[in-house]
Parts: C-alpha cells; structure tokens; sequence
C-alpha cells in the first residue's frame, strides 16, 4: 500500500520536472487517443511535434504563433505573481485587435511614418482599457477578477464581431464581415527574407526579457513578487496594493493588446472575425507551464506555438480534427496541475508503525 | 471515581518508556520515558523546541512515534488517533483553541462527542450546569463562543474534556492567555480535578506558576530527559537552569528611564471593528516620550490587535487629529509613508506577515527595509546580502546563511531577526507585539537587551504583551487595555501586578465612567 505524505518543503525537483513529467504524460495519452482514432500514434506525434520544427519556413510559422502567446503569457505570468488571477487576456488581445484596427483603417490611404506606431499604440491602450476595467471593479468593488475577466472577453469578442459588421467592414469588401486591407505604411516589418516572422515576434522575446529584469532586479517587481507570495506581508511593510494592482494588470493588458494589434497588422493584414484561435487562453497554459517566470514563458510558449502549428499540419496531412489541439492542450493543464500536487506531496510505500 | 481512587496507590496512570520520534532533520523525542500517578498534577519542562510538544501530540494521539511504548494503567496501548485517547479518557487542551465562534457552548461540546457519549450523557446542557457548579467554572452552555473571553473559551475548552470523564488532562501553556485573577481560578478547577483523581499534565514557561501547584516535573532539553524534580524544593532560578544549561544568562532587574519629549500621540482614538468578532477601539488617549518603553497588557482580543494595526496604517481608514508622530497628523499617511516617517512595527505573527516565508532572510530584509539599498527603482542585491549578514551576526540568528528561507528559521531566531531589522532602521517609534512569545529563554534575553538598547538611544517603544512580567521587566510606564478601552497610563514602579490585572479584567472602566457622570 502506499500513502500520500506532505513535503515538509516543496521540491525544488518537482518544480522544475513537473512540466516535463506533464509533457511526457500528455504524449502518452494522446498516443492512445491516436490509436482509438485509428491512426498510427506514432505519426501523428511526429506530425504534431517534429514537422513544425522541420524546415525554415515551418519555424518561422511557428515563432508567428508563438509571438501572441508570449506576449500574453508575460503578462498572465506578473499578474499571477501578484495573486491577480486575470483570466481576460483572451478579451484585452480582441481589444487590442479592435482598436488598432480603427486606428490603422484611418491611416488606410496614408504613408505616413506614424502610422505604424499610432496603430501599435491604439492597440496597446485598447488593451489596457480592457483590462482597466476589470481592475477598476476589483479595486473598487472587490468583485471576483476571475468572474469579470472571462465575461468580458466574451463582451470584447462580440464587440468585434459587430464591428467587423458594421463600422469597420469594408464598404467595397461585397458585405463580407472583415475590415478592408491596411494600408502597407501600417503592417508591420517582416524580420527575415522567407516567412512571415514580424517585429510583434521581437516585440515578445523583448517583453519577456523585460519582465524578467522587472521581477529580479527592481523594487516594484520585488513589490509584485511579495503580495503574490504573502498579501498579510505585503499590507505590514505598507506596500501599495492598490497601484500593485493596477500595474501587473494595465501591463498585461499593454501586452495582451499588443498581440492582438500585431496579429491584424502583421500576418492578418486586416481585421477579421479569427484574429485569434484561443491565443490569450492557452497563454494560461504557458505562463503555468513557464513556472510564471518569464524565461520560461519563452520555452512553454515555443512548445504551445508547435502544438498549434502541428494542429494544422495533422489536419491537412493525417486528416486529424483540428480540435485535437484545444484538446492536448487541457490535457497537458490537467497533467501539469496534477503532477504540481507533487512539489508539496510525495507518495510513501505505507509502513505499519514500528514497534 | 472509585476505581480510579483504587488505583491511585498501585501503579501509574500513564507511563511513557522510550518514547522516540525523528523528524527529518531533528530527533524531537529521544528515548524519553516518564510516569505519571492518578492525581498528579505534573510539568512538563523546557525551550522552544526540547519536543515537548511532540510528546504530549503522541500522548493524544495525534503524532505516531518511531519508537517506544505508552502504558495506560498498567497496559501496553496504541494511541492512533486523538479519538483513540478520549476514549481511553485523555483529554488535551491545546494552546490555540479549537471552538466555532458562530456556534454556542453546548454545540461546541457536543461537536467531539460520539453519539454513545452523547446517549449515556442525556441532558447535554444539564450536564455542562451540573460540572460547571462543581467546580466552580462558570460555563453557561447557551452562550455564543464569539461572546466569550478568552479566558471563558479555555474553560469550555477544560469543560469539554470533563464531560468526557477524563482521566488525564493535557494543557499546553494555559495561563498565556489569562489575567492573574484568572490563572487562580484556573490552579482552583487544576486542583480541585487532581483531589479526584484526575491526572494533569502541564506544559509552561512560567516557573513561578510550576513550583505553585505542581507536584513533579520532568524537563526535557534538546529532545532528551534530562532530569525532573519536585517544584516545591525548588526555585524559578534553579528549574530554569536545568532547562536552558548553565549557559544561559538569567534576565535581571533592568534600570527605568523617563523622557521628556512627546514623539507620538493618540488622542481620542475611537475606532469601530472591522469585523463581527473584532473590539473597537474607545476614546484611547496616550502619549510616547522619546526614550520610553510604555508598556501595555491585557488578555488577547481585548483591543490590541485593532490599536496597532490603526497606529501602523495596516488598518487604513483615515482619522482625523487623532495620531501624531512628531507633532504631525499621521492618520490619513498610507503604512509606507507611515514608516518612511520613523515608524517601524514588530508584530505578533512574525511568519506570513512580518516575513515572507518562502523568501530570503536579504529578500525579507527588503520587505521594510529598502533604504539605502534601493537607486532609481533597481535594487542593490549585493549590499543588501552584504546588511542582511551583518544583521544575522548582530543579533545571533541562527541560520545557514542570508539566503536561508525565513521559514526554514525557528520562531525565536526569526524573532531576532525581524526585531534586527526593524530597529536596523533607527525608528523614532517602534511599536512591538509580543516581542518574546514562544521564544526561548536566551533568545528572549537577547530581544529585551536590543529592546532597552533602542530605548536608551532615544526611540519611543510601545510594547505590547500578555505576558505581564515581561512588561513589569522592560516597561517605564504601564496601561492596560479591556475591550478597546485603554486604562490609565501609570509609572511602573508605582504600581502592582495585582492592580494592572484588575485593570485588565476591565475595572477601570466603571470608574471613569462614574467619574464622567459625576462631571
């Protein structure tokens, strides 16, 4: 028999092995997924994890997923440090897309330098509005972030949707739901020769390195790290939790928003209905893959954007649902909260009491 | 009764042989035996950390130990779990009680009760009348738990255990909580249940309060035996040396001082509790004199959590011309600015609020102090490592080093370092909660000595204990405080532990009234 017994301190093991374990399990549970698909599991691992990373063009498709991700992950990952659980990235990403997009559509028979920059900026600020409100609730009302967060991402979603059939649709675009095309002043710059890898990319290496620097060396980020770890401390050493508050999520919020405005001036070209598959939930599943801690936010995020890119490519080659995806990706949370229980937990063989 | 009376001649209640248990890290129990007769009223003896704890937990059952046997009357037992112990007629009353505010007296009881116990009992209430009568404990079974005091909690508490029939009491540091009048009710109800029988186990600091009423003592040290004795030959002095070794030096009388200057005061401070089962705060007037220590007792929950959590900014309503810290009106400054200001705060839980405990002992010197070492927003890790061991050697912080996590530290040795790093930032006023509880004896020496050496440098120090010598040792002038009124504040050689108990059980508070009414 064997019994669950309390560490009497975390492991620091576990910590850093739990994600690899939650890895390893969830590619043995899709194995027999594949199998009871009547596919060869071993092919569809192979599609799904090796052919994203197999040719120049395939990485850069990947590091275009990968950029939103980490975008928003970072800041999930500060907001989760400070014990603000903002479930809105997904919401403060579709503001972003939404409001650099009106910014971007004025610029749309301009060459101006500004143009570029002022969309950038009017997706950043959309962002933080979005999240601005939900932490205006919080602070001022004490409401559930969880609760608010979540429903305003479906309020955001809407409001673009509305937008895309309305104000914003294209008058020449034969009454498809999408914007018309920016203007070439207003995309942003492709970083190399082949693919589509953008500045928004860069833009997302920067921040998490940023954040890092932020968490490790500055006062506030100390400030962030002490009212996750331990609120009660936090309010005896008359830290503001107030401005905590409101920085971790007007930072996610930037960020969250600068993802979404880089996806429809980057690869999108245009505002659409599908800005996003999902980026700003699954940034959850990396910021917690990351171990909330920024570098690590860059691996989890590479290993998601392969997911997402051999999502299609199992869909175009094996036939594979593309909801395979969205799957393997609750599967590897399921495993990675689950393997987590064991940095505070380990299982002991059950010894009857020595006499 | 009369069985156990029968048995009281012949062979032991309880007998501990080689009680063993290892943690990871620490062997808290070392081969530890010890005896204890039907009627006994026994010590049981030592620091923080001797494993005193660890041993009446396997008593009760809650703590398996690696070795050794436990005889119950004569017969070899297996205490698996603390159920397992009441029925075998153990009871314990642990430090922190274990009672639902929301639910009455009777629930409470009723809650560890098994429902045989409960059958063969009847009359529940009846019950709790009948005991409370005999032995003078003054229980009222249809009482809310929240309206009761502290003190009135530990008696459902003992109360709990008699309706069981108990044959052995446990009671872990009983008297921390109580006023001195209340200690002799409770050595009343001790000795009362002794003449009948019933074994008692006692675990506390205080020495003065062993040799008064109990008849053996076992004294462990280090997780090992090492000696017992009978209090009543023997003085606080000479039981404290077998517990700390010879080492350790004895706290003497400590020289008062008196200042002149007003540094900080509270005028009129009337507060409403924040929530259901908190004290507000009454018409507190005080002032602080540079150079003072004013002391201020009173059992907990009585008002003093309220009073320092207003005055630190913790608690940040804001008052109007109620604080001052040098002639200026604190009370709408946030905590932060409070303390930028020259006030610095000691308080009572010391890990999860006065240190971060996944943190380093460099990260929780940050926490309050950022002074010097931070530039432009970035922190200056290196001096911080560099002042954050030099703190653990000023004050003998036993750790590993600055990078120790404050968790991984022993309350007294956490204790010291907190009091290091607060008074590190030459304060103008510190305000301190129960600098030593639960510390050990040289551990709290070294805090009085840092206390007094703050003082003796011009810093005003409100202290703030339940532990009433402590404050007739360190303090200058002394109050006391019962439910959110404040008593007056007296010099402390003018005054007497008798009548600072009477103020904290709250007799004060007639008398002004009466003079309010005469006015």
């Amino acid at each position: 028999m064997i019994q669950v017994q309390a560490r009497t301190e975390p492991s620091t093991l576990m910590t850093f092995a739990s994600p690899f374990l939650a890895i390893v399990l969830t590619l043995i549970f899709g194995s027999l997924l594949f199998t009871a698909l009547d596919k060869d599991p071993l092919q569809a691992l192979h599609v799904l994890l090796i052919l994203p990373l197999s040719d120049a063009y395939n990485i850069s498709e990947m590091l275009v997923k990968m950029g939103p991700l980490l975008l928003c992950a970072v800041g999930l990952a500060l907001c989760y440090r400070a014990n603000m659980w903002n479930i809105g990235a997904e919401g403060q990403l579709l503001a972003g897309a939404l409001g650099g997009s009106a910014v971007a559509l004025m610029f749309i028979d301009s060459n101006s330098a500004l143009a570029m920059p002022l969309t950038l900026l009017g997706g950043i600020l959309s962002g933080m509005a979005w999240a601005g409100i939900a932490t205006f609730l919080k602070v001022k009302f004490n409401s559930n972030l969880i609760l608010t967060t979540i429903m305003l991402n479906y309020i955001a979603l809407y409001l673009l949707i509305w937008a895309v059939h309305g104000p914003l649709r294209d008058p020449e675009g034969f009454g498809f739901p999408e914007s018309a095309l920016f203007s070439d002043a207003t995309l942003l710059p492709v970083l190399s020769d082949s693919g589509r890898v953008h500045l928004g990319v860069a833009f997302a290496i920067v921040s998490a390195l940023f954040a890092w620097f932020l968490l490790s060396k500055t006062h506030l980020g100390f400030k962030i790290r002490v009212y996750g770890a331990d609120e009660p401390a936090a309010i005896y050493a008359g830290y503001n939790s107030k401005a905590i508050s409101w920085f971790v999520m007007l930072f996610a919020g930037a960020l969250a928003g600068l993802a979404g405005v880089s996806e429809v001036a980057g690869p999108i070209g245009q505002l659409t209905p599908n800005v996003s598959p999902g980026y700003g939930y699954s940034a959850i599943i990396v910021a917690y893959l990351g171990r909330l801690h920024p570098a690590g936010a860059i691996v989890a995020a590479i290993f998601l954007a392969i997911l997402y890119m051999g999502g299609d490519l199992a869909q175009i080659e094996m036939g594979i649902p593309i909801a395979v995806v969205g799957m393997f990706q609750g599967i590897l949370l399921f495993f990675l909260l689950a393997c987590d229980f064991f940095i505070r937990y380990r299982i002991v063989p059950y010894r009857e009491k020595m006499a | 009764m009369s069985e156990t009376l029968k048995n009281q001649s012949s062979r032991p209640r309880l007998e501990l042989l080689n009680i063993t248990k290892q943690y990871p890290g620490c062997l808290a129990n070392d081969q530890i035996c010890m005896k204890l007769m039907p009627g006994e009223i026994h010590a049981l003896l030592g620091e923080n950390g001797a494993g005193k704890s660890t041993l009446v937990k396997t008593i009760y059952g809650v703590v398996a130990p690696d070795a050794g046997q436990i005889l119950w009357d004569g017969h070899e037992v297996e205490v698996k779990s603390p159920s397992k112990a009441r029925d075998l007629g153990i009871g314990m009353v642990f430090q922190h009680f274990s009672l639902f505010e929301t639910l009455t007296v009777a629930q409470n009881i009723e809650l560890c009760l098994s429902r045989s116990q409960l059958h063969s009992i009847g009359d529940l209430a009846e019950r709790i009348r009948d005991l409370s009568r005999t032995y003078g404990l003054n229980v009222d079974p249809d009482r809310f738990v929240h309206s009761l005091s502290i003190g009135e909690r530990q008696r459902v508490e003992i109360m709990r255990c008699l309706v069981q029939s108990v044959k052995l009491l446990i009671l872990d540091e009983p008297t921390s909580v109580l006023t001195p009048q209340e200690v002799a009710g409770l050595f009343t109800v001790l000795k009362k249940l002794s003449s009948e029988g019933c074994s008692i186990l006692f675990i506390s600091h205080k020495l003065h309060e062993v040799t008064e009423i109990c008849h053996n003592a076992t004294i462990l040290r280090g997780g090992k035996f090492v000696g017992d004795c009978e209090p009543a030959n023997e003085t606080p002095a000479t039981i404290a040396k077998m517990m700390v070794g010879d080492l350790a030096e004895q706290d003497a009388g400590y020289e008062k001082a008196f200042g002149e200057t007003i540094v900080f005061t509270a005028n009129n401070l009337s507060l409403t509790a924040k929530h259901p089962f908190g004290t507000a705060l009454k018409q507190i007037n005080f002032e602080l004199y540079k150079g003072e220590i004013l002391g201020i007792a009173g059992v907990a929950g009585n008002g003093q959590e309220e009073l320092m959590s207003i005055i630190s900014g913790e608690d940040n309503r804001h008052l109007k011309n109620m604080l001052t810290l040098d002639g200026r009106d604190i009370g709408t400054q946030s905590a932060g600015l409070r303390r930028r200001n020259g006030l610095a705060y000691v308080p009572e839980e010391r890990l999860g609020r006065g240190a971060v405990p996944e943190m380093s002992l460099s990260e929780n010197t940050l926490l309050t102090h950022s002074r010097g070492f931070v530039k432009s927003g970035l922190v200056n890790w290196k001096a911080l490592k560099e002042y954050a061991k030099s703190l653990i050697s000023q004050y003998s912080v036993k750790c590993h080093g600055e990078f120790s996590e404050a968790k991984s530290l022993s309350g007294g040795n956490l204790q010291k370092f907190i009091m290091g790093r607060e008074i590190g930032q030459n304060p103008k006023v510190l305000i301190c909660a129960h600098p030593t509880w639960g510390v050990d004896v040289g551990a709290a020496l070294a805090i009085h000595q840092a206390l007094l050496q703050l003082r003796d440098q011009g810093a005003a120090i409100l202290l703030i204990s339940e532990d009433i010598d402590e404050l007739f040792l360190l303090a200058d002038r002394m109050a006391a405080v019962c439910d959110g009124h404040l008593s007056p504040v007296v010099r402390a050689e003018e005054t007497s532990i008798d009548q600072i108990g009477q103020w904290m059980a709250g007799t004060f508070i007639n008398e002004s009234e009466q003079q309010e009414a005469l006015a």
